[in-house]
């Protein structure tokens, strides 16, 4: 018998949206004490059906029209709105993506799980405090006291998410749903939060329903999977049917783009180094200020003592979690952040002490891919333009210029019209061509890529990875390569840097660290990395 | 460290960072006032009718007005710092004295008028966001609209006509009534004043409460969107605890900010609605002084009403405090 | 430019202001056809009531039309709040530029700058420059634009702030682009719109200040003013109410035109709020 039967589940979009349906036609069923993980890339309407079972559809544009949704045989599509509050919090929680926004910032921890056991249940505030104090042990909170009186802006990411998590557990609700909870979340912390929601549903019997666009999160933590696509449930089935067999082609295309965890196989390389980092070192100060008024001066070592060796032909990837100064490493080489010390040698010529006027000439020889295809494009300038700029400003003549960018828009696979259009009328994985062909219209030496297929979805993501290597060879480039996804760095580079506090920890041939890491971090990193049963099976 | 102590560091560091500001501000407006042609001796003896030269020079002597500038203002600023604010030729009394004395009326203008503006204010906001698009929030969009966009002298001159001229509600002008009681806290006094308020304080605040009608919408609004009232609606709460708890405090925040930094703009209106109802307080005195050319007056105000407006923020700042915990001391 | 058309055309009260505001401008722009007298001078009997001796919205003290005089005025309100605006926007837009996009010094100073200009009332400010410049239309567009630019230089540094680290940005610099190009080509365009909003605002917040330095006295003795009909009229409030309300009325109107085309085009130009419609 199943807890939450979903049967023929429409959910429409305002007018005048791409598609009339944000979910077409959906039925899942869910169990007790089951992990139910719906998959999808953005756009698949995974979030929506997860909102429409909580009643918590941004209405009255978008609404379900037909189907229904039971729980226990109840359709809670029909139930009036005092009813859907009691089921909510009681019956249903949620948690959510981003912890940070999704608590109230000022309103106490302990405040805002009370608030749960003040409107469904009857219990003295003693009573409610220590419920709430078990939660938060539960929930392997250290010191559930000094929770209670923290303010969210208080925990860390991970803190966050198992408050939220023992909010959501704390009237021990037969649904949980978990709207990409771990998305948020650096790989370490990913892990601990998916051991503890299985721990959490195992000792509650809770049913989960999980929503994610990751299959390695699938793969370690789902009982079963449903795959949706443009609104439409396209297969559904065991974990181990859908990842290890898929039926449909969608599925199919879907589990090929994720990068395997094995990696590449070594390639042939010059021992001639590109670009050599030396004991490069960046420290941010922020506060002091004018007259020393603005407090105290507080210093982050984003960087230091770093050195790395970029080899000609070579993919050099840095790795890290947030705050480890992978990025900072990166901005410093291509000059965006002045270095406080060390040196940056391109083809023997240090970086790091030239002048801007200096520098100018040089900036050829090293370009730059960004993260966010959204803001990495000046939205009012033409396509054409942003790519031509470069070599403009490097004095090329402007129908050379024009001439290349029309070449380096069939190179990158973009249709020779983009070149009179704006940014905004492309999608997140063709403007992410965009700024490649930006990048390669100076005819760099070193290519400096900072994670740029992190914003994209899987299957783009794979498209965008073939297009880097294709132009890496034809090119004769070298790159830096940052990235947070260990999946992503196996399949791309050649080398890995591993960075921590700002502090390279460990460095070597890909192939090496992933069989047999050296620094304990290293290990931790790799071990974290969800689906690695699934992936080397 | 706890929320307490953090809190009083960071309203300490709030006060020592107002001191440059004013400091600033005496010079500017002493550099200022001096780039005016004429001074109070020019002033005096144009009154006089019949000065000589020599006895011009004389005054000038006197009031230290013929050394060089710099000097003049190193005294201003060491007299500054001992409460002597030196002394108003016009009124012949130290400017202190007249300062003082007309501080208080301005303060208790002030006071009424930040409390009626930032009340109202934010009641009508939440009630113009809680029926959005109704006729409710209709009829007090409208409302702010309008009386964002009312000069304060034309307000007042009609209150006048209405409700002092036509319907005899509220007196026209003044403090209290010319032979009123001589005791300033006697029950009789206080309603004589209050009843004189009346007018001078709707006037001062329609302006204001129409910008914190309309912030307070519009800061609801944004609230509402944000991700914790979705967290706080997968609770079970009602509508009602997610407006009034979580949305309204969130929502407060910009209010706060913004009433803090309204004060100095308050101030200056209450140079017109003084000047309009007779109100006898310091805007209408910089009016006063202002075409005596009482330098050492005008700079006495000025200096007093920044500290008044350090004075708000401060404890506008404590406030804010109490309402966001997320205020770090660095 | 059509899109943009078609979004500020969807708020109704937005093109309702343009329309006033239309009228206003023409209104002004015709007054030396439809009162080809000085409004200045004595045209007829004094104190007249709204419609008596040929006066359409009646005569002050001294027998001057007030119909004419709101139709000059409008020359000098809109004249001063369009020329303290362009003043006021495009010194702060400058100061806060330079200090949004190199910060350090220049950064502190304008910050502290602004905050000094928080802390006084601007407009005892604005009175103590136009006494001591002597009243002019010169003197009274300075005063306004010195009280007027920290706002903009705030919200430009702000802007300039944000939009530097965007990765666009950060592309320019790494093709070797000049601060100048980068500052004027690259992030002024993306801020054109918070920019745009807020001077039309200011446009009515000037035409209030100046309207409110004319009521004291304080206006360009040479050019009638509606501030300066309403402190005319003020000391005759018992005996003549239409030379003191029609002139309110008249800055009434104007300044909520205008404030409503701000907001129409705050809404056209803001994506944000587009999407929360």
């Amino acid at each position: 018998m199943s807890l939450l039967e979903i049967r023929n589940l429409h959910i429409c979009l305002p007018e005048g949206s791409e598609r009339p349906f944000a979910v077409e036609a959906v039925n899942l069923d869910l169990a007790p004490n089951e992990i139910l993980c719906i998959v999808g890339e953005s756009g698949s309407g995974k979030s929506l059906t997860a909102r429409a079972v909580m009643g918590l559809l941004p209405k009255p544009h978008v609404r379900v029209t037909h189907g229904s949704i039971k729980m226990d045989g109840e359709d809670l599509v029909n139930v009036s709105d005092a009813r859907m509050r009691e089921i909510r919090g009681s019956d249903i929680s949620m948690i959510f993506q981003e912890p940070m926004t999704a608590l109230n910032p000022v309103m106490t921890i302990g405040d805002q799980i009370d608030e749960v056991f003040r409107f469904h249940v009857s219990m003295k505030k003693k009573e409610r405090r220590q419920k709430a104090l078990a939660l938060l042990s539960d929930v392997h909170l250290p010191d559930p006291l000094q929770i209670m009186l923290a303010y969210p802006h208080e925990l860390s990411g991970g803190q966050r998410q198992r408050a939220m998590i023992a909010m959501a557990l704390a009237l021990d609700p037969k649904i949980l749903i978990a709207d990409e909870p771990t998305t948020a979340l650096d790989v370490t912390t990913q892990a601990q939060i998916l051991k503890l929601i299985k721990e959490m549903q195992a000792s509650h019997n809770t049913g989960v329903l999980f929503i994610t666009h990751d299959f390695g999160v699938v793969a370690d933590i789902a009982d079963r999977v449903a795959v949706m696509q443009q609104g439409k449930l396209v297969e559904s089935g065991t974990t181990d049917e859908v990842l290890n067999n898929p039926q449909h082609p969608y599925t199919q295309a879907l589990i090929a783009a994720v990068p395997s965890l094995s990696p590449r196989q070594p390639r042939d390389q010059s021992a001639e180094p590109v670009l050599q980092v030396e004991a490069l070192t960046k420290v941010f100060r922020s506060g002091g200020g004018f007259f020393g008024f603005g407090g105290e001066e507080r210093m982050v070592k984003a960087a230091s003592d770093v050195t790395l060796e970029l080899r000609k032909g070579e993919t050099l990837g840095i790795v890290g979690e947030s705050g480890s100064g992978k990025s900072t490493v990166a901005r410093c080489i291509v000059r965006l952040v002045d270095a406080d010390d060390g040196k940056i040698l391109l083809n023997g010529t240090d970086l790091r002490p030239l002048s801007r006027a200096e520098m100018r000439p040089l900036r050829a020889n090293i370009q730059m891919v960004f993260q966010d295809p959204f803001a990495s494009l000046n939205p009012r300038t033409r396509v054409g333009k942003i790519i031509s700029q470069g070599p403009l400003i490097q004095g090329v003549p402007i129908k050379e210029a024009q001439a290349k960018a029309r070449e380096l828009l069939s190179i990158v696979g973009l249709d020779k019209r983009a070149y009179d259009r704006y940014p905004h009328e492309f999608s997140g994985g063709q403007r992410q061509r965009i700024g490649i062909a930006r990048a390669l219209a100076l005819n760099p030496d070193v290519l400096v890529a900072d994670e740029p297929v992190s914003a994209l979805d899987v299957s783009i993501q794979a498209q965008i990875l073939k297009l880097l290597d294709k132009i890496r060879e034809r090119m004769t480039l070298s790159m830096i390569f940052i990235t947070h996804d260990l999946r992503v760095a196996a399949q791309v580079c050649d080398r890995l840097a591993v960075m921590r506090y700002g502090e390279v920890v460990e460095t070597g041939p890909t192939a090496e660290i992933f069989a047999n890491p050296q620094a304990a971090y290293t290990k931790e990193l790799l071990a974290a990395v969800p689906g690695q049963s699934w992936s080397t099976a | 460290m706890s929320h307490a102590s953090k809190r009083l560091r960071y309203v300490l560091k709030r006060l020592l960072q107002a001191f440059p500001i004013v400091l600033a501000i005496v010079v500017v407006n002493f550099f200022l006032l001096h780039m005016a042609e004429g001074d109070a001796v020019d002033v005096l003896a144009g009154e006089a009718g019949s000065a000589t030269p020599e006895y011009m020079a004389e005054l000038r002597k006197k009031f230290g007005l013929d050394q060089p500038l710099p000097v003049q203002l190193l005294v201003y600023l060491k007299n500054v710092f001992t409460f002597d604010l030196g002394y108003s030729f016009r009124h012949e009394m130290p400017v202190l004295d007249l300062v003082l004395d007309r501080f208080i009326p301005t303060l208790l203008l002030m006071i009424s008028t930040i409390i009626l503006a930032v009340g109202v204010g934010i009641v009508l906001g939440l009630l113009a966001a809680s029926g959005l698009n109704t006729w409710r929030d209709t009829m007090i969009s409208v409302f702010a609209l309008v009386t964002y966009a009312t000069p304060l002298f034309w307000v007042g001159l009609m209150f006048i006509v209405i409700f002092s001229l036509n319907l005899g509600w509220f007196p026209t002008s003044g403090m209290k009534n010319v032979a009123a009681f001589n005791d300033p806290w006697s029950w009789a006094n206080i309603k004589d004043v209050a009843h004189h308020l009346v007018l001078p304080t709707i006037t001062l605040s329609l302006f204001y409460l129409a910008l914190y009608t309309r912030l307070m919408r519009a800061s609801m609004l944004e609230q509402a969107g944000m991700d914790y009232v979705t967290t706080a609606r997968a609770k079970g709460l009602t509508e009602r605890r997610i407006m009034f708890v979580h949305v309204l405090r969130n929502a407060l925040l910009p209010v706060v900010t913004m009433a803090g930094v309204q004060v100095g703009a308050l101030i200056g209106g209450s140079v017109i609605v003084e000047s309009v109802f007779a109100w006898p307080g310091l805007g209408m005195l910089a009016f006063e002084a202002l075409f005596a050319r009482d330098l050492n007056l005008l700079l006495g105000i000025f200096l007093l009403s920044a500290l008044l407006v350090v004075a708000v923020n401060l404890i506008v700042d404590i406030i804010y405090s109490s309402l966001d915990p997320r205020i770090e001391v660095g | 430019m059509r899109n943009f058309w078609k979004l500020f055309k969807r708020n109704r009260s937005a093109v309702a202001g343009l329309v006033i505001l239309l009228f206003i401008i023409v209104m002004a722009a015709t007054a030396h056809l439809f009162f080809p007298e000085d409004p200045f001078r004595l045209v007829g009997r004094s104190m007249s009531a709204p419609g008596t001796n040929g006066f359409l919205l009646g005569s002050d003290s001294l027998g001057r039309d007030v119909a004419s005089g709101i139709a000059h005025g409008a020359k000098t309100s809109l004249l001063i709040g369009l020329l303290a605006t362009i003043v006021a926007v495009g010194f702060g837009t400058i100061m806060g530029g330079l200090a949004g996009y190199y910060g350090g010094i220049i950064d502190d100073l304008l910050m502290r700058i602004t905050e000094m200009f928080q802390t006084i009332p601007s407009f005892v400010f604005a009175i103590l420059l136009v006494a001591i410049m002597k009243p002019s239309i010169e003197s009274i567009v300075i005063a306004i634009a010195v009280v007027s630019w920290p706002a903009v230089a705030r919200l430009v540094r702000g802007e300039f702030l944000s939009l530097k680290n965007r990765e666009f940005v950060q592309a320019c610099h790494t093709l070797g682009m000049s601060d100048i190009r980068i500052m004027l080509g690259e992030i002024l365009p993306n801020c054109l719109s918070p920019i745009i909003v807020i001077g039309s605002l200011m446009v009515a917040t000037a035409i209030l200040i100046e309207s409110g330095l004319a009521f004291l006295g304080l206006g360009d003795p040479n050019i009638m003013s509606w501030g300066f009909q309403v402190g005319a009229g003020r000391t005759l409030l018992r005996s003549a109410w239409w030379i003191v309300t029609f002139p309110g009325l008249a800055i009434l109107i104007t300044v909520l035109a205008i404030n409503l085309v701000g907001e129409g085009l705050n809404d056209a130009l803001n994506p944000r709020l587009r999407e929360r419609q």
